[in-house]
């Protein structure tokens, strides 16, 4: 039972007023005074070298204040510190349709338009890499040739644990399938925007649609040559990201530089066309993968062999190829693995991050691969994987440390609720119900960047009025993440939610916080705002003691862990105020109804008369609250790729139609189980697994980027087609959770996780509707149609 | 590129004066013969709540009433619309009373990132206009006119059901 007041508790956000009203301000719905309006000419080669460009009539239009093209950027840039390898703007070549060549500011967006037009590019084109294959060969003229390899690997990835032949020695099924999957993007709804806002000082104010402030900050100094203290980024209501705002982009190096030239506001923003162009979307992938199963033993060996998409840039594809391996260590234990994963540059849009980086397309083939050996093995798909899921508190054997685990109990009910065994394998021919599982990280136990500083830091302040402020870099991109740590600040300090304000995403008042990608921000984010709650808590609580004339309660330091197993094995970071993990905040005092009451002797005062007597001494109160991963991992080369301080798990059922005459394959009803630990916001936990649903189920059965010579044939929402509401089954959330002892409150993530099991239930339940398997996404008629004729025949 | 005139002076020979009424208020305006509804509603009037998703008539997200019947303003040259009424997401509320719809969606859970929930709600409220007690066919058919990632449309689909079911309580 639910013991908060607040947490734990459906709340709206806090925001969704202003945006049923329309108020809400996205980064294109700001107005600058005296703004100049850019615009950006793109390639329409996918490879050539840029023999000339001349700007001379451009820049002579009256009404035209600025033209730069890649020699105004010396330097280039990249998420990670590894691949910074992506100019603002081409120089000598271009990589990819749509690759920003030049740029224009102008007073008028259409004299901006007009400028482009004046813009002569002498291209010399050359062949393209289009497919990874090609990408494989030998070649004296790599895209990267800064690599030095003799062809267009990017980044390859193997490791071994265990050992995998002797594994599959031990296995009574073996299945080894080649997988294939298509590009797939993101699609939200608003476009990229970028405006810049420059002082009479040359300081920078960059309004950014981005889920990650800190690293646009980074690489907006680093790409102009300027002083970080003079940049700004500041992320106003964001229209979605799924993973495709999660890097510095081009367009706020070229508005920023555009500010700086012209010594004017800038304002920037992007068609639909140009969403695609900029892509960062889900790997295609060429994967082969091989099982083993024992029906005493459990999975004796994985391994996998993956080819993947990188496109022209490097983004996040470092950390991806790793993924695409390394999460594929749960939910179930696997004690013999290898993986090699090649990440090839092609001369196409790059990939990078898209919710459920790197472990979406795996989870699809090993949850296939599992399917085939339980039915092999004659064993139920459902109760045997209740029985293979990670127990609690366990050591994979790349040295993750599972902790909590909610999933078995959560399996069962959901297998209970969707009336599995009354349905598996009984339903009539084209009807069928499938059923798979994943796992997910709770954010990245290590920083992009090497430091020392906590994931995460958030500022409290608390006002004469009685106004808790929490200050947090954390990027609110349509998830909720401002009103699950408002939802946290007021349940730590017994205030109404209203009472809490939320500054959020602005680098220069809000302290470090990485962004929002990983799924880390309420974990990480949400652990720093409750520590900073509970100091504030303390500064109460003792001016409460002084009104009321009781002695201060004594607070417990974090005790040395008795669990090593807890602190990864290793003794925790004890900073002279560090609070502990999800430290308990039990004072003797309770916070209620603007009073504040010692529970021992029924005495009590008021709330603010507490603020008033705390603030006297320091005029204002202020605490920090941090969140650091504790120190987990292995000592083998990569072996930071996937640790999180705690890993969320999920299971989907999925019942199905197949149209026997078309292939068309209609989902009608999804059942979830997802073990977020404690649910703090149910209804934004609701609102994430839909979410996850809807995105899976696009990439299961529509959703695919075509390219013809390298150039983007669907850029657009009528030909890239995502599930309308017609589409989207009822979805029936079980019960699911765990307490995780070191998130807050308990809670793990809930926005990434139940993606990836989306896609092979869907394709489970294929199989259980029409006797067929399908290895190449997304699964479309007529592939289902020819699988069912080449079934019949056989 | 990018298309439309933003804040663009609109060129002294071809502009022509529109009268029209947004959200109950008369304006009187030069205009382009090329703007858009929505650059004219976003860049001249600054009424931002009108989202831009596409600017082809393909994500739905810029949806007002124009005399009443929801329209994408991507796809309306402005200078068409002499003597028309638009009412915007900026005009739905009556003052600080929500329309059920909007109350709905903040209680439901149908907002995430907010940007395709004023065209949902302009289309909701001609939906509940036209239609009181919609059933879920038409609920959907309504709601499938605007793109959103973020909710998978459950929590929207619900929050329209709960609107109708107040709507029916309301006139039983």
């Amino acid at each position: 039972m639910n013991a908060y007041r607040i947490v734990g508790t459906p709340q709206p956000q806090i925001d969704a007023r202003d945006k049923v009203t329309g108020r809400a301000r996205y980064t294109d719905d700001i107005r600058l005074p005296n703004c100049l309006h850019a615009a950006i000419l793109r390639s329409p080669h996918a490879s050539a070298r840029i023999r000339a460009i001349d700007t001379a009539r451009a820049i002579a239009l009256p009404g035209v204040r600025a033209v730069l093209t890649g020699a105004d950027f010396e330097r280039t840039f990249g998420v990670l510190p590894i691949s910074k390898d992506e100019p603002a703007l081409a120089r000598e070549r271009v990589r990819y349709v749509g690759e920003p060549v030049a740029a224009v500011a102008a007073e008028t967006a259409a004299l901006a338009a007009a400028a482009l037009a004046l813009i002569a590019v002498d291209y010399l084109p050359t062949t393209p890499v289009l497919d990874v294959r090609q990408a494989l060969r030998p070649t004296d003229d790599p895209l990267h040739p800064e690599l030095s390899h003799d062809n267009n690997l990017h980044k390859q990835v193997e490791q071994c644990f265990g050992d995998p032949e002797a594994g599959f020695a031990q296995a009574s099924v073996v299945f080894e399938k080649r997988f294939s999957f298509p590009s797939v993007t993101h699609a939200f709804t608003e476009p990229h925007a970028v405006q810049v806002e420059i002082d009479g000082r040359g300081n920078l104010t960059v309004y950014s649609a981005t889920q990650v402030p800190h690293y646009v900050h980074l690489a907006l100094a680093q790409v102009l040559d300027i002083d970080e203290h003079r940049v700004r980024v500041i992320k106003p209501h964001l229209g979605g990201g799924f993973g495709g705002k999660s890097d510095p982009f081009p367009h706020e190096m070229i508005a920023a530089r555009l500010a700086l030239v012209t010594g004017r506001n800038v304002r920037l923003r992007f068609s639909r066309e140009d969403v695609f162009f900029s892509h960062h979307g889900r790997h295609p992938t060429q994967l082969t993968m091989k099982l083993g199963f024992h029906p005493g033993r459990g999975i004796t060996a994985l391994t996998g062999d993956f080819l993947i998409d990188g496109g022209a840039y490097g983004s996040f594809g470092v950390v991806t190829t790793y993924y695409n391996g390394v999460l594929l260590q749960g939910p179930y234990p696997v004690p013999n693995f290898a993986f090699r994963c090649r990440r090839m540059y092609t001369n196409k849009p790059m990939c990078g991050a898209m919710r459920g980086h790197g472990g979406v397309n795996p989870r699809f083939a090993s949850e296939v691969l599992m399917d085939m050996a339980l039915v092999q093995s004659g064993l139920d798909p459902c109760q045997a994987r209740i029985d293979l899921i990670h127990r609690e508190n366990t050591l994979t054997i790349n040295e993750f440390r599972i902790t909590s685990v909610g999933l078995k109990r959560g399996l069962e009910e959901a297998m209970r609720r969707s009336d599995w065994r009354d349905k598996y394998g009984k339903l009539p021919y084209g009807k069928g119900i499938g059923v798979a599982c994943g796992f997910f990280i709770s954010g990245s136990a290590l920083p992009i960047h090497r430091n020392r500083r906590p994931a995460s830091t958030v500022r409290l302040t608390l006002e004469f009025d009685g106004a808790v402020t929490v200050y947090s870099g954390a990027a609110d991109i349509g998830q909720g993440s401002d009103t699950v740590l408002a939802m946290m600040a007021a349940e730590v300090l017994g205030v109404d939610l209203g009472q809490v304000k939320v500054v959020a995403a602005d680098t220069r008042l809000t302290p470090v916080d990485l962004g929002s990608y990983s799924s880390r921000v309420t974990f990480m984010a949400g652990n720093a705002a409750r520590n900073a709650a509970i100091r504030m808590r303390r500064l109460l609580v003792a001016a409460a003691c002084r009104l009321l004339e009781l002695p201060a309660p004594e607070y417990r330091a974090p005790a040395p862990p008795e669990d090593r197993f807890r602190q990864g094995g290793r003794s925790p970071d004890f900073d002279a105020d560090f609070l502990g993990a999800n430290p308990d905040y039990d004072d003797g005092f309770e916070f209620a109804d603007g009073r504040i009451r010692h529970l021992g002797s029924g005495r009590e005062t008021g709330f603010l008369a507490a603020v008033h007597a705390a603030i006297e001494g320091p005029g204002v109160l202020q605490t920090v609250g941090n969140y650091r991963p504790p120190k987990l991992g292995g000592s083998f080369k990569g072996a930071g790729a996937g640790l999180s301080p705690a890993y969320s798990f999920t299971a989907f059922i999925v019942e199905v139609s197949v149209d026997p005459d078309t292939g068309f394959v209609k989902v009608d009803k999804a059942t979830c189980a997802h073990d977020c630990g404690f649910a703090l916001n149910p209804l934004a936990v609701r609102g994430q697994i839909e979410g996850c649903f809807h995105m899976g189920m696009g990439q299961a059965l529509m959703e695919e980027v075509l390219h013809d010579n390298g150039a983007v044939q669907n850029a657009g929402f009528l030909e890239y087609k995502i599930p309308s509401p017609f589409e989207q089954p009822e979805i029936d959330l079980v019960p699911s959770t765990s307490d995780e002892s070191e998130g807050p409150f308990g809670a793990k993530e809930a926005g990434e996780g139940p993606l990836a099991p989306v896609i092979p239930a869907i394709a489970n339940a294929i199989f259980d509707a029409v006797g067929v398997r399908l290895f190449e996404l997304p699964l479309r008629p007529d592939r289902v149609l020819a699988a069912m004729r080449k079934a019949t025949a056989r | 590129m990018n298309s439309g005139i933003d804040g663009a002076q609109p060129d002294a020979g071809a502009v022509r004066l529109l009268s029209l009424a947004v959200n109950g208020q008369r304006q009187q305006r030069a205009v382009a013969p090329d703007i858009t509804l929505l650059d004219f509603l976003r860049e001249q009037l600054g009424l931002t709540g009108s989202k831009r998703g596409c600017d082809l008539g393909e994500c739905g997200c810029c949806a007002v009433l124009v005399d009443g019947r929801p329209m994408l303003s991507c796809l309306l040259p402005a200078a068409d619309l002499e003597h028309s009424a638009i009412t915007t997401i900026e005009g739905i509320a009556a003052g600080t009373a929500l329309h059920p719809l909007q109350q709905a969606m903040i209680d439901e859970g149908a907002v995430q990132c907010g940007y395709c929930t004023p065209a949902m709600v302009i289309n909701g409220v001609h939906l509940f206009a036209s239609e009181p007690r919609p059933d879920a066919e038409a609920i959907r058919t309504c709601i499938s006119a605007t793109s959103c990632r973020c909710t998978g449309y459950n929590r929207i689909v619900q929050a329209f059901e709960r609107t109708a079911e107040r709507f029916a309580e309301e006139q039983p």
